[in-house]
């Protein structure tokens, strides 16, 4: 907005921002019917399921989260997400590495072959681990022989969580390191740092933002998975049910209240994930804005 | 090669991160993926073929493509209007309503799931209000359209917005000096200039949509040729044992996806390539 300064100026007939703003009355229509979709499609439900989890008060509400079930299901979810995560950091650290700081042949064919999980339905994940290690699997058999449990059992849900999950960190490291290039990087090891304090003295602190906004979705996807934990996990109650699948149980069972208390703890982690995404594009932001305006944001699958 | 190795060779690590990502990506992603192509090679053409035209498959073919692309036409409207508002407006709440867009993204598809169920269920907060209007939403098609619609919210508005926000405003003022109105500036400038991003945020919400399932299944009511998407299609074919069945509809579901990201990444290099 130009402000009245400029209004100053000789004879303008028209107003400065004309050219760059609509009517008021338009701009409140817009905005209004903005918001009462917005409204509608997000604070509507997030509204409903606080709404509906305490429905019949708080203690039948606690009384929900601290059944033995709905402890394993947490329990569950806590170690594949434990497992999930680091490996995936690792692997999204290691890849991102690879890609951003060196130059090879077939660049693109790995960025994409590594974004490839996102492309599948959560319900082909799953199905392409039951397809290998399933009874009638291609492994099947011999597993069967060494009487190791991968389908239907928590090591599925581990690999199904994996993954799924496993673009976040890359795709969030690649185009961030990229931009960075690797020249101090290189002045680091000229004057004499090994690579990995390099590393960890150099790159990590200029990723770390990135990192950690990689990590949040990351972790929020792997506690939150459905689709394809559903086909591998087999449904064993207090065994194989993650936080998402014991609330599709009891929901099932008309449970509501339980359902919807269990699903408070999933909308919480939503709510706490998105302020703490918030938080790192403000920080990263603030960081760097000179010259590369993805580096702090570059959300979108 | 020879100029990279020249000017980068200081750097190392390329082998061990390199090694590591390939095997990485081949353990958890390539084995497994070809192994849903090897299991469909074991039909016979003629079996595959039966399998995925399947009068009651055809049928999910049809319900998941038309709800899909329904939810990802309504996204690129309202996903346009709200990016726009929030990036060249300003109004009270308009940071908390920046971070909620990405909701969809955050919160787990089952709770989506029976949260737009029960709202929009006959006695809901907002279903008991479309009853007497002889408005149906849970348990039919129109239910599958919007818990897609949910889940695709994010992809059209996150893609549009830092192309709204990088537009250069001299060209709109020039339009205006030119004496374009302002809807003709709409239209014939900054249209054409967010299309691609638009299209893009279009197609990621529709490709989204195609294999969503956890927001679907309990809205959709799952009634064969009537309300049964494609993927819990793939989940009953499972439940049965007919794995060859499941595989057959998941290869042509893989291929649609493919198909689409192929567009999405030809969207960009397009896009790339008229901005450079």
């Amino acid at each position: 907005m130009a402000g009245p300064m400029v209004l100053g100026r000789a004879a303008a007939s028209i107003s400065p921002t004309r050219g760059r703003t609509e009517p008021a009355i338009v701009r409140w229509t817009l905005i209004g019917t903005a918001l009462a979709f917005l409204g509608l499609f997000l604070v509507v439900p997030l509204a409903a399921v606080f709404a509906h989890a305490l429905q019949k008060g708080v203690a039948a509400y606690f009384e929900s989260l601290r059944e033995p079930n709905a402890l394993a299901a947490i329990r569950l979810t806590l170690l594949t997400a434990a497992i999930a995560v680091p490996l995936n950091l690792v692997f999204g650290v290691a890849a991102a590495w690879a890609i951003a700081k060196f130059e090879f042949i077939g660049k693109h064919v790995l960025i994409t072959l590594i974004d490839l999980p996102f492309a599948v339905s959560p319900v082909i994940s799953g199905l392409i681990y039951v397809l290998l290690f399933g009874l009638q699997g291609l492994l099947g058999p011999w597993l069967a022989d060494h009487d190791i449990k991968i389908i239907f059992a928590v090591p599925g849900i581990v690999l199904a969580t994996i993954f799924v999950t496993s673009p976040f960190v890359a795709r969030e490291l690649i185009p961030l390191m990229q931009a960075q290039g690797a020249e101090e990087e290189e002045a680091g090891r000229v004057l004499g740092a090994s690579g990995w304090q390099t590393f960890f003295r150099v790159t990590l602190p200029n990723i770390k933002w990135g990192l950690l906004y990689g990590v949040i979705l990351l972790n929020a996807r792997a506690m939150g998975e459905f689709g394809a934990v559903s086909v591998v996990s087999g449904h064993v109650r207090g065994l194989t049910n993650t936080i998402p699948l014991h609330v599709e149980i009891l929901y099932n069972e008309y449970n509501f209240v339980a359902a919807f208390a269990v699903a408070s703890l999933l909308a919480m982690l939503a709510l706490v994930t998105l302020a703490a995404k918030s938080f790192v594009e403000w920080k990263s932001q603030r960081r760097f804005t000179v010259g590369d305006s993805h580096a702090g944001r570059g959300e979108v699958r | 090669m020879a100029v990279s190795l020249k000017r980068r060779n200081v750097l190392p690590g390329f082998g061990l991160a390199m090694g590591f990502t390939l095997l990485y990506l081949s353990l958890i992603v390539l084995i497994p993926l070809s192994g849903a192509f090897l299991k469909t090679a074991t039909l016979s053409w003629a079996q595959f073929w039966s399998t995925v035209t399947e009068p009651r498959v055809l049928a999910s073919y049809r319900l998941t493509f038309a709800t899909s692309l329904i939810g990802a036409l309504i996204n690129a409207v309202f996903g346009l209007l709200a990016a726009w508002v929030l990036v060249r407006y300003h109004f009270p709440g308009k940071r908390i309503v920046d971070a909620l867009v990405d909701l969809p993204f955050a919160l787990p598809t089952a709770v989506a799931g029976i949260t737009l169920t029960t709202v929009f269920a006959s006695n809901g907060w907002i279903g008991q209000h479309l009853e007497p209007l002889g408005i149906k939403v849970a348990f039919t098609p129109l239910g599958v359209v919007i818990a897609l619609t949910f889940i695709g919210l994010p992809f059209v508005v996150r893609t549009v917005q830092p192309v709204l926000q990088d537009l250069d405003v001299e060209i709109e003022e020039a339009a205006t000096s030119l004496g374009a109105n302002r809807w003709q500036t709409f239209t014939r400038v900054i249209l054409p200039g967010v299309l691609p991003a638009l299209l893009t945020g279009f197609t990621l919400a529709f490709a989204r949509a195609l294999g969503e399932y956890g927001s679907v299944v309990f809205i959709s009511g799952n009634m064969p040729m009537r309300t049964e998407i494609t993927t819990l299609l793939i989940i009953t074919k499972l439940e049965q044992y007919d794995y060859a069945g499941a595989t057959a509809i998941a290869v042509v579901m893989l291929v649609s996806s493919f198909v689409l990201l192929l567009f999405v990444n030809l969207l960009q290099w397009l896009g790339n390539k008229r901005y450079a």
